[in-house]
């Protein structure tokens, strides 16, 4: 009962776009993709979907691959927003319902639900040209839950939106999530995937470079952190054996190192040159990870 | 199949409901209207006196030198009903040229004889693009001048229409194809308003099918679309949904057509319509139009939709489209010179060229008496080039629709392929 990748390929000619891509998503559970631009994303998406086939490798859920014969528990949320720019926003809603196997009235009736839930119930008979940005996005992302799908695909769902709306949309997908729907979705801005995912994955360049459960990458990255305030100049204990870098700041400094018994260390030496007021071992962001691993030009 | 529907009648009513759908097939059902009855408005409006400005445009004013002409001449103008109306007068003809110059009256007549009994009369109105007046006028007078000879050779009124019994001539064809003269200008006509309707709506509507895809694919509405259902379901239904609704409107045009001549005033059998050979419309001819318009439609739409499906922006449609345009005008061309020669050899080749078939062979079919199995064949070719289109088309139309990009050219039909490789 999981979404299911293995070794999977994707050429487009002579350029691989994704490379032995193999990852696994608990069903009920949210899962990150993180990745630069070009990094293999979309098509990774793409493929699960079916929209586009593997050159080599499965992609399966519940076991099966994903046809528009069970394309009714597929929710999509493409990264380009994508609606009839003319059509209003109820009877869009309806359309994509119906298109994802809903009947007419079942399709009205969650349509307007979302929309009461969303806070723009005015906007049902209003033309989607004629929304804001925001509020586009969110009629996107109803469009993309509104047949109640087990399985939902976000391609960037929080690209573009004010962060009162960002909340909104935040909570209303964990909402879905603990009705039981599976979630992956993909994002630049680390902090959502943090907050959000038990599981991810950082995609560069076509291959997965990191993977697993958040917990697991941070300490798998084999870094931390160390913070110190004290009164005095902390410098000399940049020269510890087992710290990588010291950055200096106006209270104290930041000490990355590679094993926690270095932390220790840290504290012992630098109780004995006088008094810390502040002292805490910080696991590393996905940010530092990130730009760790794809590197500083993409980040 | 419950998709298949659901396409079909957005992209039906989403089309029918749009202003300009609706306005466009509200001025055709005006212009039908004005059309019918045109005659009748014209005529209406010149009792008014509009275009007359008041004159009496229908008195021509005579000036009699002979004397004894002018009653001759009302009498052969009241028996042929012309509605004209002499009125003498004694002014100078420098007078009378000053008073046409000011449009003071619209035309005179002066009628002399001379010695040897020959009427010769001179007709002056503002400018010689006058018709109707002087050929009317001129007959009248042929008339007069009959009896006048035949007075003076003292022939009597039977031994004159000896003299002008009509001779018996016809027009016959031998080949065994071509239809008889009075049935081929009968058929033209017709013909001629159906090849154009054919052509104009092959055009119109595949040009809606392409604009249709590009927008939903510039809009990136596409890319839900085609998670939900298949492409080539996505594209068939499309096809379908416009095309019924082009069957529809032209459906309702003929209609429209019809009550409008029925209820003009303006006689079915007489004048324009039977140039037309409308009084005579062949149930046939109507039956090949139909199937023609669906097979050209269905051909030409899966190209429009395999192109469209090829751009980013709307704004490139055209561009793209302009090979498939060329196409449908070359074939017009073919059909409308067929009008005059439709047993030439190169209309016959061009009929069964799958791209020109549904005009040229409609022309064929419409204008000579075809064996029953070459519209068969024709059709049959149209078919099959349909089912190769559409298979090919829709894997265009797979890969097409995802991709995204600067260039739009024919180039990308190898490229969407690729990508729409299953």
């Amino acid at each position: 009962m999981t979404l299911q990748i293995e070794h999977v390929t994707k050429k487009f000619g002579d350029f691989v776009a994704v490379r032995d891509l193999t990852m696994t998503v608990q069903q009920g559970s949210m899962y990150g993709f993180l990745g630069a631009n070009g990094a293999g994303k979309t098509t990774t998406f793409r493929m699960i979907l079916g929209l586009l086939d593997t050159t080599e490798g499965s992609i399966t859920w519940k076991g099966k691959p994903i046809t528009y014969a069970n394309s009714s528990h597929i929710g999509y949320l493409p990264e380009e927003r994508g609606l009839y720019p003319k059509m209003k926003v109820e009877d869009q809603l309806v359309y994509l319902g119906q298109l994802r196997g809903m009947k007419k009235s079942d399709a009205k009736i969650a349509s307007n639900d979302w929309l009461e839930r969303f806070e723009v119930p005015h906007y049902a008979n209003k033309k989607v040209e004629e929304l804001s940005k925001g509020n586009q996005q969110k009629i996107q992302l109803i469009a993309s839950l509104v047949h109640k799908p087990s399985l939902i695909i976000l391609d960037e769902p929080f690209s573009g939106l004010d962060p009162v709306n960002v909340e909104m949309l935040k909570k209303a997908i964990l909402d879905i999530q603990l009705e039981g729907a599976t979630i992956v979705f993909s994002s630049h801005r680390m902090d959502h995937v943090e907050e959000l995912c038990e599981q991810l994955c950082i995609m560069h360049h076509g291959e997965a470079i990191v993977s697993g459960s958040l917990r697991d990458v941070k300490r798998g990255f084999g870094r931390q952190n160390v913070r110190i305030k004290a009164d005095f100049d902390l410098s000399s204990l940049g020269e510890l054996d087992g710290v990588n870098s010291f950055k200096p700041s106006i209270e104290g400094g930041l000490f990355q190192i590679s094993e926690e018994r270095t932390a220790h260390e840290l504290l012992r030496t630098a109780l004995t040159k006088g008094d810390i007021r502040y002292f805490a071992i910080e696991e590393p962001s996905l940010q530092d990870i990130f730009i760790e691993k794809v590197g500083k030009e993409h980040a | 199949m419950r998709d298949f529907w659901t396409i079909f009648k957005q992209s039906f009513w989403t089309k029918a409901k749009t202003k300009s759908f609706v306005i466009t097939t509200m001025i055709v059902v005006a212009g039908i209207f004005l059309m019918a009855n045109l005659s009748s408005i014209i005529s209406k409006v010149q009792e008014v006196g509009v275009f007359g400005d008041g004159k009496e445009k229908d008195t021509i004013y005579v000036l009699d030198e002979s004397g004894s002409l002018m009653g001759q001449l009302q009498q052969q103008l009241d028996a042929k009903d012309s509605g004209l109306t002499l009125k003498a007068t004694t002014e100078s003809i420098q007078e009378l040229e000053k008073q046409v110059t000011d449009e003071e009256i619209t035309s005179f007549l002066v009628l002399l004889l001379n010695d040897t009994d020959t009427i010769q009369a001179t007709y002056t109105s503002k400018n010689a693009n006058a018709i109707e007046q002087p050929i009317t006028l001129r007959e009248a007078l042929q008339t007069v001048q009959t009896n006048l000879k035949a007075n003076s050779l003292k022939l009597t009124g039977e031994e004159v229409a000896q003299l002008f019994v009509p001779i018996q001539f016809e027009q016959d064809a031998v080949s065994a194809s071509s239809k008889s003269e009075e049935e081929l200008s009968q058929a033209r006509g017709l013909v001629y308003v159906l090849i154009f309707v054919i052509y104009f709506a092959v055009f119109y509507y595949s040009n809606m099918i392409a604009m249709e895809v590009a927008t939903e694919k510039s809009s990136r509405v596409m890319e839900i679309i085609i998670s939900s259902v298949s492409p080539v379901k996505h594209m068939f239904a499309k096809i379908s949904g416009v095309g019924t609704l082009g069957l529809l409107q032209i459906a309702l045009f003929g209609l429209i057509g019809f009550v409008a001549l029925k209820t003009s005033s303006s006689d079915l059998t007489s004048g324009v319509f039977s140039f037309f050979g409308f009084s005579n419309v062949s149930i046939t001819t109507m039956i090949f139009a139909v199937v023609f318009f669906l097979l050209g439609y269905f051909l030409y739409a899966t190209l429009a939709a395999l192109l469209g499906s090829l751009v980013s922006r709307t704004e490139d449609v055209q561009q793209l489209l302009l090979p498939m345009t060329f196409i449908i005008i070359i074939a017009s061309f073919i059909a409308f010179s067929g009008l005059g020669n439709p047993e030439a050899s190169y209309v016959t080749v061009a009929s069964y060229f799958p791209f020109f078939t549904p005009l040229v062979m409609f022309l064929r079919v419409g204008m000579l008496e075809l064996p029953f199995w070459e519209p068969v064949l024709g059709i049959v070719i149209l078919l099959i080039t349909i089912f190769i289109l559409g298979w090919f088309g829709s894997r265009v139309y797979r890969g097409g629709v995802l991709m995204y990009g600067a260039s739009q050219s024919l180039k990308d039909i190898k490229k969407a392929i690729q990508l729409g490789k299953k």
